[in-house]
């Protein structure tokens, strides 16, 4: 009987379990095992020419000053990229929340609109808005600037690539951020009001502490995605100009390019490490609440 | 991101309670705020759109204008004629069938056994699905590439499709469903004798309509706006998905500066999601409501 509902249940499972074996749980230990040989893309039609290397690969990888440059790279859109994310998703929900009832719907889709938006076509849109006579720089010639050309500069293709990164998610944090607030209880509001508590020291004092929870929760989704950050860049500049906007995953993708896979692996496992430790935080921080 | 937004997204009452009535001082100054955040956030669909319809010596001769003064669908025509976006859309039609039809399969199945089966190793098997959700796909792909070109599967639309045809993401969706309809029901039918297969297909798949539709919806997005996998799998025009087209034919376009050609790529690309997700937003909405994710 017992053997009998465990069969059943792994039937149940198994067209699952077939793809999460072959496409996540074997890749996972062989991009381990990769990571620690010196692997190269002419080697696949003979595995037996690869030698161990132990962490050699590792170490290479942080005597790299572009390895090193890319986690700085990372590290700046993941700094940056987040609050400014998180900023303007949480004044738009709090705007919808409490001050606009006409058209809220409407507004809630147009802001939600980049999220769904496919992000090879906006990358493209982009590219063509900061081209050197693109949107951007007639705008700024109108009002009498010289606009730059934005993605070939060191200093300026980088704040590009966030942007964009930021209109792809805002909308991400605004619709969990909405969330957070209409689970607020509304008379929470009504005694603090009756005792004269003005709207800053209410969002200040109530809606803020409330929403702490969501907050955390926004900041850590978000560090995970933006550590990951790859399209973007892939896309607006394919990491130039002089690596400035190379972040690690397009390290990583630029490796198994040159057919480096071993290397390459070992990059990706940084970055699962990474990814790791922000998770486990996340599940400190949320455990106990749910 | 964009599947976990949907989400939350979903979870929403569609619609929201007003809060304490606030002085209307402020009111016309927010929505003119608001307003212009839309504007902002628009703006590249209008531009976009302008661009493709407008003609290629239009453009040359005025690059960064904003409307046309012709209106022609000539981007377009030369998009499937001569640029091989018809076969790019045929394939990302059939890729996404493909991924859409495992995910409601596999998920259904799984999901299902996860919430309402007992047997041994189920909580391995949910541990499995929650770890899956975290790995960066950045980790996978190289072995993933290995293992598609062992299977024959290189630079062919089932190799392409294959990864994302058991997303636990989907799989926790349905699990989540399955949570919500109570045991008695399932037990019932036990007692009268009927088989867990029977059960599976006779009584809990015509309860699930709410999550199977929000499976489609997700898969189908995350399918339809994939870059990265297809780009490492397809190695030919023949195996090419829209974005990978479109891309291709941006780096191609790059020098001789055909942005008409691009832009018209681009509506091509993006115009079935928005207009999926502009109707769809109340399924989006019934359907993950009713799986009690918050």
């Amino acid at each position: 009987m017992r053997a009998r509902r465990t069969a059943v249940g792994w039937l149940f499972l198994a067209p699952f379990a077939v793809v999460f074996l072959l496409y996540t749980a074997v890749p996972t230990v062989a991009a381990l095992g990769f990571s620690l040989t010196d692997l190269r893309g002419s080697d696949l039609r003979h595995p037996l020419a690869v030698d161990f290397t132990g962490l050699e690969n590792y170490v290479r990888l942080f005597q790299d000053d572009a390895f090193v440059r890319d986690i700085l790279n990372t590290a700046l859109f993941v700094a940056v990229g987040v609050p400014l994310t998180m900023g303007i998703g949480f004044a738009l929900a709090l705007a919808l929340n409490s001050g606009v009832r006409r058209l809220r719907g409407a507004f809630r889709t147009v802001f939600f609109a980049p999220v769904v938006t496919n992000v090879v076509a906006v990358a493209l849109i982009w590219q063509y808005a900061f081209h050197a006579d693109g949107t951007v720089n007639r705008v700024l010639s109108a009002v009498g600037l010289a606009g730059p050309n934005w993605l070939d500069d060191p200093h300026l293709a980088m704040p590009v690539v966030i942007a964009l990164g930021v209109w792809r998610n805002f909308g991400t944090a605004m619709v969990l951020f909405l969330a957070g607030l209409q689970a607020i209880p509304r008379d929470v509001y009504e005694a603090a009001a009756l005792d004269g508590a003005g709207r800053w020291r209410q969002l200040r004092h109530i809606t803020l502490p409330l929403l702490l929870p969501t907050t955390l929760m926004v900041s850590v989704l978000l560090t995970v995605f933006y550590l990951q950050v790859f399209d973007e860049p892939y896309l607006l500049t394919d990491g130039g100009p002089l690596g400035s906007t190379e972040s690690v995953a397009l390290y990583t993708y630029h490796q198994f390019g040159v057919g480096e896979l071993g290397v390459s692996s070992a990059a990706s496992f940084v970055m699962l490490a990474l990814v790791a430790l922000v998770s486990v935080v996340q599940f400190r921080l949320l455990r106990p609440r749910s | 991101m964009t599947t976990v937004a949907a989400l939350r997204e979903a979870a929403e009452p569609a619609t929201g309670r007003t809060t304490v009535r606030r002085r209307s001082v402020s009111q016309p100054l927010l929505y003119a705020a608001l307003l212009m955040c839309a504007l902002l956030t628009l703006l590249p669909f209008v531009w976009v759109l302008g661009g493709s319809l407008r003609s290629l010596d239009e453009i040359r001769s005025d690059p960064g204008a904003w409307l046309p003064h012709h209106v022609t669908l000539g981007n377009f025509t030369r998009l499937f004629r001569t640029q091989g976006f018809g076969r790019f859309l045929v394939n990302s039609v059939v890729v996404a069938a493909m991924v859409v039809v495992g995910n409601v399969v596999a998920a259904s199945a799984a999901g299902y056994a996860l919430a309402k089966l007992e047997f041994a190793g189920r909580r391995l098997a949910f541990g499995a699905v929650m770890a899956a959700l975290m790995v960066p796909f950045t980790t996978v792909f190289v072995p993933q590439f290995v293992i598609t070109v062992d299977l024959g599967l290189a630079d062919s639309l089932t190799g392409i499709a294959l990864p994302a045809m058991a997303l636990p993401l989907s799989v926790f969706i349905m699990r989540q469903y399955a949570l919500s309809i109570p045991d008695e029901l399932l037990e019932a039918a036990r007692i009268d004798g009927a088989g867990e297969f029977r059960i599976f297909f006779r009584i809990f798949l015509p309860l699930a309509g709410p999550a199977v539709a929000t499976i489609t919806i997700m898969s189908f997005l995350t399918s339809w706006n994939n870059f990265i996998w297809p780009l490492v799998v397809a190695q030919s025009m023949q195996s090419y998905t829209l974005p990978v087209g479109l891309a291709a034919t941006s780096q191609a376009a790059a020098h001789v500066t055909d942005y008409g050609l691009l832009l018209a790529g681009a509506i091509v690309v993006m115009l079935p999601v928005l207009v999926l997700f502009l109707f769809l937003q109340r399924y989006f909405v019934q359907g993950v409501a009713g799986t009690g994710m918050r």
